[in-house]
């Protein structure tokens, strides 16, 4: 366990390194030049060429990607190319929204996904599993931007419950902070609610068939017992695996959502970053993004082994 | 719907030289929600492949005096923004979503589930390479991976499904590797290959059949997603090029008017909700008949 | 009567005074206490004057930093930080500032502050205004109140030019300390001063109580908020969390009129949507389309732009064949559309002797109107002989292959200038940056420069119908509709001054308890 765990730790550098490697490459084949974007309306040929030394477009792809990870190494994401601020002060006013908005959106999907996939497995082929699994895809079939607008337009046009769009943080007043999450967060948690019902339910009826648990109810337990105590902890195993990843997608994905809700998250900067060819903020936000992941990831793995029994012995 | 088709076909295979190919049908069969499913899949591609005979209109043919009017006996699913048939337009927008989903999804298990089932069977190096290129892929954002694509290739439907499919890719990958490890801590394995049988076979024989039904949950969700995600690409102008209909490309259109003509959307999300459901009612059906533990 | 009133107060700096014994003076007791909301359509980009490059950009600097002069809802340059100007020879300007001007740190506005600024915006490598002051060969300070502007050959344009971004003033000690990052801490001569800036989320200005015109400024604070979804502007302006929203869409525009707590400002606007021929620039240049006039011809006569423009835009804007707006004093009114003409179009493309369907790939941005707009066209063009193939490309991207001729049409628009050289140089002389198409036609680059060194109204107005005239028959560009600029606002706001620059001048604006 703790080697494995220590392998995997040492194997998070050359994967942020392939993360960064890739995004440079990728961003080479993109079409577009940097320059011509931030040369303004005017495209003025020679405000083109000066830009191009400035940001160093002229030189190599070696040397720029050398001088950029020259810089990391020093701390140092550089500047944004579009609006001049500098990456890693981006990077502090994005994160703590993204993380806010997934954390909430996760544990709607935690709370409506698992119970119903549950529901669903225990009530196999019943009314109940029909019931569930309709509302789960209901919520994975709708796509995001549209269940968004029509929330917006019934709770915050038609009942004026809810602000319509825009971001408050939770250090400067908790309530109104909730109050503009809750709709996105619930717009995407609906979606991986979806996701984590599939799974929980079709880990679930592989767990119940198995022989621990026909053990168990022989052994005359309490059938809810059963469900929680045996079956749904084996269950989780997928769950949990799935989960991260899902976690994980949320930081870059959620860009949709955060459009139309006009929330100012990682998802929304990078896709803004690419769109304007603001090469720096995409590098130093892919290279957040990815430790965030692989981060998660690390964490996935070793509660894989701490849940599932058979593979602790590993 | 080739995928599926494949898949299933794969799966039946897989299973019948455990168990009774007839056995499988009979319990797939016993399931109605299952068969349902299967019908109004069928019932779609039947509508994507004979488009031009069951569309009551041209999908495209534009009419200035019928701009967003709202269903009637003539339009059963009103005109869109451009007095175009909406029905007509779901019909052959079924083409490309269903395209865009199921082709997607065929690269991604095509090229993640060996993937997989190499990372988890053979541990070690290759275990480590693989799980490194996939934690780098998911890791990198999907757009900047499709705009990069359409540079080279330029935007257009079969791009952007090269594009969802390889970006579908990794999370294959690693279902099929989980489910590899998780199905050889099982008795049957570990005994095939204590008594020496080859790798290859074991794989084959006693795991391919094990990893099937979380690759199955997991290639109806991808379908899903991937659906949606070709809605998304065509967004960026990367999806169907106009005026050509997909279910998603239509849905982004008729955001601009969803207080004014809500049918523009209903539809085509309605189309997109019906075929993932029954997508998944399929994968479930398929998921008990070939379940390997349940002979 | 009464934003009439403030509005002339606002452009005559002598009533300030005589207005300040009417009201009260702000910075007693009952200063402004409100916050006014503005949605934008996007995230500005650099707060620098010097460097910034959009169009919502100019909406935030409309609060933050004061220009020499303005322009009115007639075109006409009025002062602002300047109170006049004279042109003592063609080639010399000279500028008297308005006394008592300080910057938002306090610092004094004198003529040294406007021509450090002025060489910023020419000088300054990347500078985005380089070229909207180029004809500038040096400035210099008469005394602190008087700056003389020598130019290297007559250009008129260049005063407009000081009306927008190239005429802002920069605080000076600030601008040499920050450099290139002065646009993360802006000092200006505005009367909003910079406070806070979370990209994509809030631009916060706060109220200089210093400011020149402080008296007709009526809010303590303004945010402005970018609001990408033009339908989620309108659900935001609905439930009252912004107070204004500029650019609503012309399909929103009958949910706003119906809403009781909302009122629209609909008013024409500068600039225009067109196609783009590539005529010269690469090998896609060799199309029947990009090789003959005559098909071009065809081809316009092809698209009915009033029943485009009624389809796409429930006719809310204005069709078009000329490039300067209607507002403008240098209208062509005799370049008018022409009306659609199928069999006249197909007449054409058989004298033309090409083969049809001519294939035309038309590269538009990927907004879901204008692929409306291309879908719409597509249909009508296809009866007169043209297939057009809709070539739906991302912004960046169309931009580089704008640039290197990889288009066959392209279909962009233009946010417009107040003068005419601002809407035609760029696009039609020859090697001009923004000559997509490689237009190249001497007798319109001859008129273009003379119409830039011409002063006269009536002469460059001459001139200009000849350029429209000529352009119209040549076809590099075919213009379909004008601009509109369509405001909504919440009916407790009073004072807004629509101009055809799309700005939000907050000077004068209020908001009812």
């Amino acid at each position: 366990m703790k080697g494995h765990l220590g392998k995997r730790i040492a194997q998070v550098i050359p994967t942020l390194l392939l993360v960064s490697i890739m995004v440079f490459c990728l961003q080479q084949l993109m079409p577009g030049d940097p320059a011509l974007v931030l040369a303004g309306e005017e495209q003025d040929p020679v405000v083109v060429a000066q830009i191009r030394k400035e940001l160093w477009l002229d030189r190599p792809l070696v040397v720029q990607y050398g001088h950029w990870i020259g810089n990391l190494v020093q701390g140092n994401l550089g500047y944004s190319w579009r609006i001049r601020q500098p990456v890693i002060q981006l990077v502090e006013t994005k994160l703590p929204v993204t993380l806010q908005l997934g954390v909430m959106a996760f544990l709607i999907a935690v709370l409506i996904g698992v119970p119903m996939g549950v529901l669903s497995a225990v009530k196999k082929n019943t009314v109940w599993d029909y019931l569930a699994n309709g509302i789960g895809l209901a919520g994975l079939s709708t796509p995001n931007f549209w269940l968004g607008i029509m929330l917006i337009l019934l709770v915050s046009v038609k009942l004026g419950w809810l602000p319509p769009s825009g971001y408050v943080p939770l250090t400067e007043d908790w309530r109104q902070s909730l109050a503009t999450t809750i709709m996105p967060a619930f717009v995407l948690g609906n979606a991986i609610a979806a996701v984590l019902m599939r799974h929980t339910r079709s880990a679930m009826l592989t767990a119940m068939e198995q022989d621990y648990v026909r053990t168990a109810r022989a052994k005359g337990l309490k059938e809810l017992a059963v469900i929680l105590r045996h079956a749904l902890r084996n269950a989780l195993v997928p769950v949990v695996t799935l989960g991260a990843l899902e976690l994980g997608t949320l930081l870059s994905g959620a860009v949709l959502t955060e459009q139309v809700f006009s929330i100012p998250g990682f998802g929304k900067l990078i896709v803004d970053a690419v769109f304007n060819r603001d090469y720096p903020v995409v590098q130093g936000v892919v290279l957040v993004t990815a430790t965030i992941y692989v981060m998660l990831n690390l964490l996935a793995d070793v509660l894989y082994v701490l849940i599932n029994p058979r593979l602790r012995g590993l | 719907m080739s995928a599926v088709v494949t898949n299933s076909a794969g799966a039946v295979m897989a299973a019948a030289s455990q168990s009774p190919l007839r056995l499988a049908v009979r319990r797939f069969a016993s399931r109605p929600a299952a068969v349902l499913g299967l019908i109004v899949v069928a019932l779609f591609v039947a509508a994507a492949v004979f488009a031009p005979l069951v569309s009551p209109f041209d999908p495209i043919a534009t009419s200035w005096t019928l701009i967003r009017k709202a269903p009637s006996w003539a339009h059963w699913m009103g005109t869109d923004e451009n007095g175009r048939d909406v029905l007509s337009r779901v019909i052959w927008g079924a083409r490309a979503s269903l395209m865009a989903g199921v082709i997607s999804v065929a690269i991604a298990t095509t090229v993640g589930v060996p993937l997989g089932l190499l990372s988890g069977f053979a541990g070690g190096i290759t275990d480590t390479i693989i799980g490194r290129l996939v934690d780098a892929m998911l890791a990198a954002p999907f757009l900047i991976l499709a705009i990069a694509l359409a540079a080279f290739l330029g935007p257009s439907l079969e791009n952007a499904m090269i594009a969802i499919g390889i970006t579908a890719t990794p999370i294959f990958v690693r279902v099929a590797r989980g489910a590899t490890l998780d199905a050889m801590t099982n008795e049957y394995v570990e005994a095939a290959r204590a008594l020496g049988s080859h790798p290859v076979r074991v794989a084959v024989h006693h795991v391919a059949p094990n990893i099937l039904p979380p690759i199955m949950v997991q290639a109806t969700l991808a379908i899903a997603g991937a659906i949606i995600a070709e809605a998304s690409l065509s967004f960026l102008g990367l999806g169907q090029q106009p005026p050509d209909p997909s279910w998603g490309s239509m849905l982004n259109s008729a955001q601009r008017f969803l207080s004014q003509a809500p049918w523009l959307a209903i539809f085509p999300g309605m189309a997109i909700f019906l075929v993932v459901l029954s997508f998944n009612l399929v994968g479930d059906g398929l998921r008990d008949a070939l379940d390997p533990r349940a002979k | 009567m009464r934003n009439l009133l403030m509005a002339t107060l606002a452009a005559l700096p002598l009533s300030v005074s005589a207005l300040a014994l009417i009201t009260p003076p702000a910075h007693a007791q009952d200063a402004p206490t409100q916050t006014l909301r503005i949605a934008l359509r996007e995230d500005a980009d650099m707060l620098d004057p010097t460097l910034a490059r959009t169009y919502v950009g100019r909406i935030v600097f409309a609060g933050l930093c004061d220009k020499l002069f303005d322009i009115d809802a007639k075109l006409n340059v009025v002062p602002q930080l300047a109170t006049s100007y004279e042109w003592t020879d063609p080639k010399t300007l000279v500028i008297k500032l308005r006394d008592g001007v300080t910057f938002q740190d306090g610092e004094k506005l004198d003529a040294e502050a406007v021509k450090y600024s002025l060489m910023r915006h020419l000088t300054m490598p990347g500078s985005s205004r380089r070229s909207e002051i180029s004809s500038m060969q040096s400035v210099e300070v008469v005394d602190p109140l008087t700056i003389k502007i020598q130019l290297k050959a007559p250009n008129s344009p260049f005063l407009a030019a000081l009306t927008d971004r190239a005429g802002m003033i920069v605080a000076p000690k600030v601008a040499e300390k920050e450099g290139k990052n002065f646009g993360l801490h802006p000092v200006c001569a505005g009367p909003y001063k910079f406070t806070e800036r979370v990209s994509q989320d809030r631009i916060v200005l706060d109220r200089y109580p210093g400011y020149w015109n402080a008296a007709n400024q009526h809010f303590a604070r303004v945010i402005y908020q970018p609001i990408v979804d033009a339908s989620i502007r309108v659900a935001n302006l609905r439930a009252g969390a912004i107070d204004l929203s500029e650019q609503i869409v012309p399909s929103d525009v009958d949910t706003v009129k119906q809403d009781p707590k909302l009122q629209l400002v609909i008013s024409p606007g500068l600039g225009y949507n067109s196609i783009n021929f590539n005529l010269a620039s690469g090998p896609r240049a060799n199309t029947p389309l990009g090789q003959n006039a005559l098909v071009r011809k065809a081809f316009e006569l092809a698209i009915d732009r009033q029943a485009l423009v009624q389809v796409v835009y429930n006719g809310m804007y204005p069709v078009t064949a000329q490039a300067v707006p209607s507002a403008s004093p240098y209208y062509a009114p005799d370049v008018k559309p022409p009306a659609r003409d199928v069999a006249k179009a197909k007449a054409l493309l058989a004298q033309a002797h090409v083969k049809t369907p001519v294939v035309v790939h038309l590269m538009t941005p990927n907004s879901p109107d204008v692929q409306q707009l291309a879908v719409v066209m597509q249909s009508m063009a296809a009866e007169a002989g043209f297939d057009i193939k809709i070539d739906s490309t991302e912004f960046a991207t169309s931009l580089g292959a704008a640039d290197r001729g990889d288009f066959e049409a392209f279909l962009i628009g233009w946010s417009g200038r107040s003068d005419p050289d601002g809407n035609l140089y760029s696009f039609l002389h020859t090697g001009a940056p923004l000559n997509y198409a490689h237009y190249s036609n001497k007798e319109v680059d001859a008129w273009l420069d003379e119409a830039r060194a011409a002063t006269d109204v009536a002469a460059r107005r001459t001139i200009y119908g000849k350029i429209a005239a000529q352009e119209e028959a040549d076809l590099p560009i075919m213009y379909l509709y004008s601009a509109t600029n369509i405001v909504g606002m919440t009916k407790k706001l009073s004072g807004f001054q629509p101009v055809a620059d799309g700005m939000i001048r907050l000077t004068g604006m209020k908001l009812a308890k």
